[in-house]
């Protein structure tokens, strides 16, 4: 266990999820011809949100909220600080839990079918990362997250359909089309602001950080399959990141039956066939 | 100056327009214009919302839910009464249903008159509304100390 990259990233993962929030909202804005905010924007908006009112239903929701901005923030240093890995599977899904539960007390009609999306939004991203879990312990005999860093060749070399099915997951927790179900962000409006739409002032911007801490968590994942070489991991970060982007902008959205089924389709096909494999080969 | 008018985000609500001044308000989100620029986000959500951007006149039936949409917007906020409909009434002005202008309902700080309203109107419009937003929001920080 290594404390300090865990505090590094309790210190610096908004600062970085900001700026990914901001090159994600300049880069989409310009696959779509505009000119785009600046970079900077989503630290203004969040700085926005706190000098506003905070408006609620019932108080108990911002408690919901506070308990998913800890426990993302808990799930992403155990991560970095190399801790176990189901460990930070089970804290990712109960600060999930603690999202969907909060958009379920606020009782609004749409807040509460955002948080039902969410809830299935959770079980269709659920498998592939625990299955990815068990893959990267096949390959490297640990569920470690520092062990698994210090394997000597890149895991995608032997897990590619396992990172094909992290891949395809990877909409659902940006919150990007074609899986974009729960919060429709930004100028998407079907479900007024899905579960979002109760919450507001420094509420929101709490939610808003915690997915900052999010975003980096879910990449540092991705990271974990070039993680050999540190460069490499940083440069594919980077590139999966860009690709979501074309994604996102390139399809439309998908009713839930068909996230739920492509998701657990290709989870359980290229990451079950690939498990195999390595039972397989390691036997 | 805060954080407010760098990102001002704005809910849309068609009074009884006849959709001209809608079109218009979609044109300046679009790439020609693009407002998101200057961080304006169209949210459609009233809790989001920091401007409540108006089109069209006020009757009986849309009366209630214009007064709702502004209720349930945080302070501090900023009412634009876009298009000459939504100033005054407009042509629909004598009509037998039609009350008038937004005013009769919200209080409205920026009038945007025209037939329809050019996007440029509507742009400028929100940068003065972004304005009396900070002014506002210094009147509810004294409000909330005292």
């Amino acid at each position: 266990m290594n404390w300090i990259t865990g505090l590094a990233f309790v210190l610096f993962a908004p600062i970085i999820g900001g700026l990914i929030a901001g090159f994600d909202r300049k880069i989409s804005a310009r696959l779509q011809g505009r000119m785009g905010p600046p970079i900077l924007q989503p630290f203004y908006d969040v700085g926005k949100l706190f000098e506003k009112e905070t408006m609620v239903v019932r108080k108990s929701q911002r408690l919901y909220m506070e308990f998913f901005f800890v426990l993302m923030v808990f799930t992403g240093a155990i991560f970095f600080s190399g801790g176990d890995l189901l460990l930070v599977i089970f804290a990712f899904t109960m600060a999930g839990v603690f999202f969907a539960l909060g958009g379920y007390k606020a009782s609004s009609p749409y807040s509460f079918i955002g948080a039902q999306r969410e809830v299935i939004q959770m079980m269709s991203y659920e498998p592939a990362i625990m299955l990815a879990a068990v893959g990267m312990y096949m390959v490297t005999g640990s569920f470690q997250v520092s062990s698994i860093v210090a394997y000597k060749h890149p895991l995608i070399l032997q897990l590619p359909g396992l990172f094909l099915a992290f891949f395809f997951i990877l909409p659902i927790k940006f919150r990007k089309s074609p899986f974009d179900l729960a919060a429709s962000h930004h100028a998407h409006q079907e479900l007024v602001k899905g579960i979002t739409t109760e919450f507001s002032g420094r509420t929101l911007a709490l939610m808003e950080i915690a997915h900052w801490y999010e975003y980096v968590f879910v990449l540092g994942i991705g990271y974990l399959f070039f993680a050999s070489n540190v460069w490499l991991g940083l440069l594919m970060v980077l590139v999966i990141f860009e690709l979501l982007l074309i994604v996102d902008n390139a399809t439309a959205r998908v009713r839930w039956q068909a996230m739920l089924g492509s998701a657990w389709i290709v989870a359980l096909a290229a990451g079950g066939l690939n498990i195999i494999y390595l039972m397989l080969v390691k036997g | 100056m805060g954080m407010l008018s760098k990102s001002p985000w704005v809910i849309h609500y068609d009074g009884s327009s006849c959709n001209g001044c809608d079109i218009e308000v979609l044109a300046a989100l679009m790439p020609r214009f693009d407002v998101e620029r200057f961080g304006v986000v169209n949210t459609g959500n009233p809790k989001h919302a920091d401007i409540f951007l108006l089109t069209g006149s006020i009757n009986e039936q849309n009366k209630p839910i214009v007064q709702n949409i502004y209720d349930q917007m945080p302070e501090p906020k900023v009412v634009l009464a876009v298009g000459i409909c939504a100033t005054s009434g407009g042509i629909f002005r004598e009509c037998y249903n039609v009350l008038g202008g937004a005013d009769k309902v919200v209080p409205v700080d920026v009038y945007v008159p025209g037939c329809s309203v050019r996007p440029e109107a509507i742009i400028d419009a929100v940068v003065k509304g972004v304005g009396i937003l900070e002014q506002k929001r210094a009147a509810y920080l004294a409000a909330g100390k005292a």
